[in-house]
């Protein structure tokens, strides 16, 4: 059973939240616009910021089946589209021969026909699966060249494909489109200009909290908010790459995993290729930078300490 | 206009929809690319969220008309005066110049060097509204490290520069200028049975021959990636190699162009306009620091970090034309230049250095700069005069094929 797609901004927020997926509002407006408009959603951002969970979150919601493209160089129409089954094919012509049955038009179209029709991912996913319009996710499309985005065109502003033998095959119903990129390379305005565009910026501190505080709910209260404190610090330095919501996840459950209750500076030297992933960063912060962040994090979780204190204590 | 009589259909009443349209020629004014298209899309896409606060307002039209992700600030801005009060909008007009980039502020000069570049420009004032390279003092083998912001302007290019330009490059063969894809393309001589292909032709027969097809793997040239110094030791050469990279634009698929002095410009949209006139025209106008200092090393650590991993892909070839003379003030500015020269070279398929300097056959590299880079670049070329754009093709060109 299909669930109905959300009627207003706050309720696709609280489906999002409903999934343990920490959006921000202007994630969720995007979201409902692309439902409600029926527009493919184009998701740019870095690495490990959530993009291809939102689709595995939507079809989960939705409840509609997922179909995956996921991109790499030199995927082509055939894998990625649709493809003939040649040796079905080549078998009813010699079976139509047999019979004596040679008339042209009759053999072109028997042969050219839905049957032996091998669909690929975009082509599915014109299709209703089990009365459904599924949900298509094409994840990292920056991974293919520049003649697969040609392909696309099509699929994404008609909701068809053309088949040259065939005919053009449309979709009843559209399916919701969602497309990542991590912007290894630009993407041409021509295809950007059929979707609604978003980018996924690194969450601020206190939707990263929540999004680790509902991934890793065993970690301990005060770890995590120094793990989080740490990780937005490190995003301020110029680093090759920043780490990423995934990887911060991943540091956590390590941290748990070593049993650790507080960030010390062996903790993080020996736990530090979970978040950076690129030697120069790594050697950057095992030196004094990433000591003084942490005295920073330290002097500042216990100056907010002394002042919730004071007060009534929060949470 | 469409986009107009277009709105009047979709405008369920209210002023909305016109104020939208308002918004968007604003923010075309401010330099982002805005189809009428996108208006329409932009007042369906507000009906559909319908009007809740400020700030739904403010992603829904952003959904629409942001594309890229540089241009969210302009936007930002822009939302924030357009939705406030209708007289701030010429003032803010006025305050977008369209080449501004705010995603990337530019580097902080430090203090009094704009002072410095003011005393500097009073003085040369007057010949600076000459603009006659003749009667400028050559002091191009000098280098500096000051940052002095200067502008531009190119001779016109004539109608036979530019045929020949375009026949050299059409001539000039890169070396490993051909990677082979994952693509197929039929062939006789390939090697691969294309089983599409030999279904088709079998239907023109009836199916009565079925007759073997092959195909091969298509090859293309990799993406080019330049990285052209134009500091005031290579101000004599910028015009001709300014022609060269737009030929190459024109003539190439993805090309992209950086240039650098003492900050890095991204030109490469200017230089797809087809007009090599217009091109430069852009060039010249987007650029700040012509015929500055030169910061290599800096400038390097810009594009890898910013640039290097969205143009390095698909084994991209870097071009860099620079004649590597760094001045960098101690050896740290030395090890990072080496250090980004290492991870230039790691991240792309080739490193083709052009050097216009090495003017003399008995030329050694003795500049530090020049030392510290050539253990990284694995196809060193040199042009004794880089006159014309024969000279650099001849350069560039691959000898051995």
């Amino acid at each position: 059973m299909t669930s109905k797609i959300p009627n207003s901004i706050d309720a696709t927020l609280d489906m999002l939240n409903a999934a343990d997926y920490v959006a921000d509002r202007s994630l969720a407006t995007v979201l409902y616009l692309s439902l409600k408009m029926q527009r493919p959603l184009f998701l740019e951002g870095e690495a490990g910021v959530g993009k291809t969970e939102i689709a595995k979150v939507l079809a989960d919601q939705l409840k509609r089946p997922l179909i995956r493209l996921q991109c790499y160089e030199g995927l082509d129409i055939s894998s990625a589209v649709y493809e003939w089954n040649y040796a079905a094919q080549m078998v009813e012509i010699r079976m139509r021969e047999a019979s004596g049955d040679t008339n042209k038009d009759a053999m072109e179209d028997g042969v050219f026909s839905e049957r032996f029709l091998i669909r690929r991912p975009l082509l599915q996913a014109l299709q209703q699966v089990e009365g459904v319009a599924p949900v298509l996710l094409i994840d990292e499309l920056d991974r293919t060249d520049e003649a697969f985005e040609a392909f696309l065109l099509e699929v994404l502003s008609e909701f068809q494909v053309t088949i040259p033998e065939l005919g053009t095959i449309k979709a009843k119903e559209p399916p919701i489109v969602i497309v990542t990129t991590n912007r290894t390379r630009e993407i041409h305005d021509a295809l950007k200009r059929r979707c609604l565009y978003h980018w996924v910026d690194y969450p601020d501190a206190s939707r990263e909290l929540d999004i680790v505080r509902k991934k890793v709910p065993d970690a301990d209260k005060a770890l995590t908010e120094e793990i989080v404190a740490y990780v937005q610090a490190l995003r301020t330095k110029e680093l090759f790459k920043n780490p990423g919501i995934a990887e911060t996840l991943d540091w956590a459950t390590a941290l748990m995993e070593l049993d650790k209750v507080a960030l010390d500076p062996q903790a993080i030297s020996d736990t530090l290729g979970v978040l950076l992933k690129y030697q120069d960063d790594i050697a950057q912060i095992q030196g004094s930078e990433g000591a003084e962040i942490l005295q920073q994090i330290k002097s500042e979780a216990r100056s907010e300490g002394a002042l919730a204190g004071a007060g009534t204590p929060s949470i | 206009m469409n986009a107009a009589a277009s709105i009047e259909k979709t405008a369920t009443g209210g002023r909305l929809p016109e104020n939208i349209l308002y918004f968007a020629r604003t923010l075309r004014d401010a330099g982002l690319k805005l189809g009428p298209s996108s208006v329409v899309d932009a007042v369906r896409a507000v009906e559909a969220a319908g009007l809740g606060d400020r700030d739904d307002l403010y992603w829904t039209l952003h959904c629409v008309f942001v594309t890229r992700k540089e241009d969210h600030p302009v936007f930002d801005e822009a939302f924030k005066l357009f939705w406030r009060s209708r007289d701030l909008v010429e003032k803010m007009i006025s305050m977008f110049s369209p080449m501004a980039n705010p995603s990337e502020p530019a580097e902080k000069p430090k203090a009094g060097q704009s002072r410095v570049a003011e005393a500097l420009f009073q003085d040369n004032g007057e010949k600076e509204t000459q603009e006659k390279p003749e009667l400028e003092i050559d002091a191009s083998f000098s280098m500096s490290a000051k940052e002095v912001l200067r502008e531009k302007d190119f001779a016109q290019m004539s109608a036979a520069e530019l045929a020949h330009a375009r026949s050299e490059i059409q001539n000039l063969r890169l070396p490993v200028d051909r990677i082979k894809t994952r693509r197929f393309r039929p062939s006789n001589k390939g090697n691969v049975f294309d089983a599409r292909a030999v279904m088709r032709k079998s239907m023109s027969t009836g199916g009565d021959l079925i007759l073997p097809s092959f195909k091969e793997p298509r090859t293309v040239q990799p993406p080019l990636v330049v990285l052209a110094d134009i500091s005031g030791s290579m101000s004599q050469y910028s015009r001709v190699f300014l022609h060269f990279l737009h030929a190459l634009t024109d003539k190439r698929k993805r090309v992209h162009t950086f240039l650098f002095g003492t900050r890095l410009t991204n030109i490469t949209r200017a230089l797809r306009n087809k007009d090599p006139d217009e091109a430069l025209d852009d060039v010249a106008d987007q650029v700040v620091d012509w015929e500055g200092g030169t910061r290599i090393g800096a400038t390097l650590h810009e594009f890898n970090r910013q640039w290097g991993r969205r143009v390095l892909g698909q084994g991209a070839v870097v071009l860099l034309i620079t004649d590597g003379l760094e001045r960098a003030a101690d050896e740290d500015e030395m090890a990072q230049l080496a250090k980004e020269m290492e991870r230039l070279q790691k991240s792309c398929r080739r490193l083709i250095w052009l050097n216009p300097l090495l003017r003399f056959d008995g030329f050694e590299p003795r500049a530090a700069g020049v030392r510290t880079m050539l253990p990284f670049v694995d196809d060193f070329r040199t042009v004794h005069s880089l006159n014309s754009l024969g000279d650099i093709c001849a350069a560039l060109g691959d000898n051995k094929r």
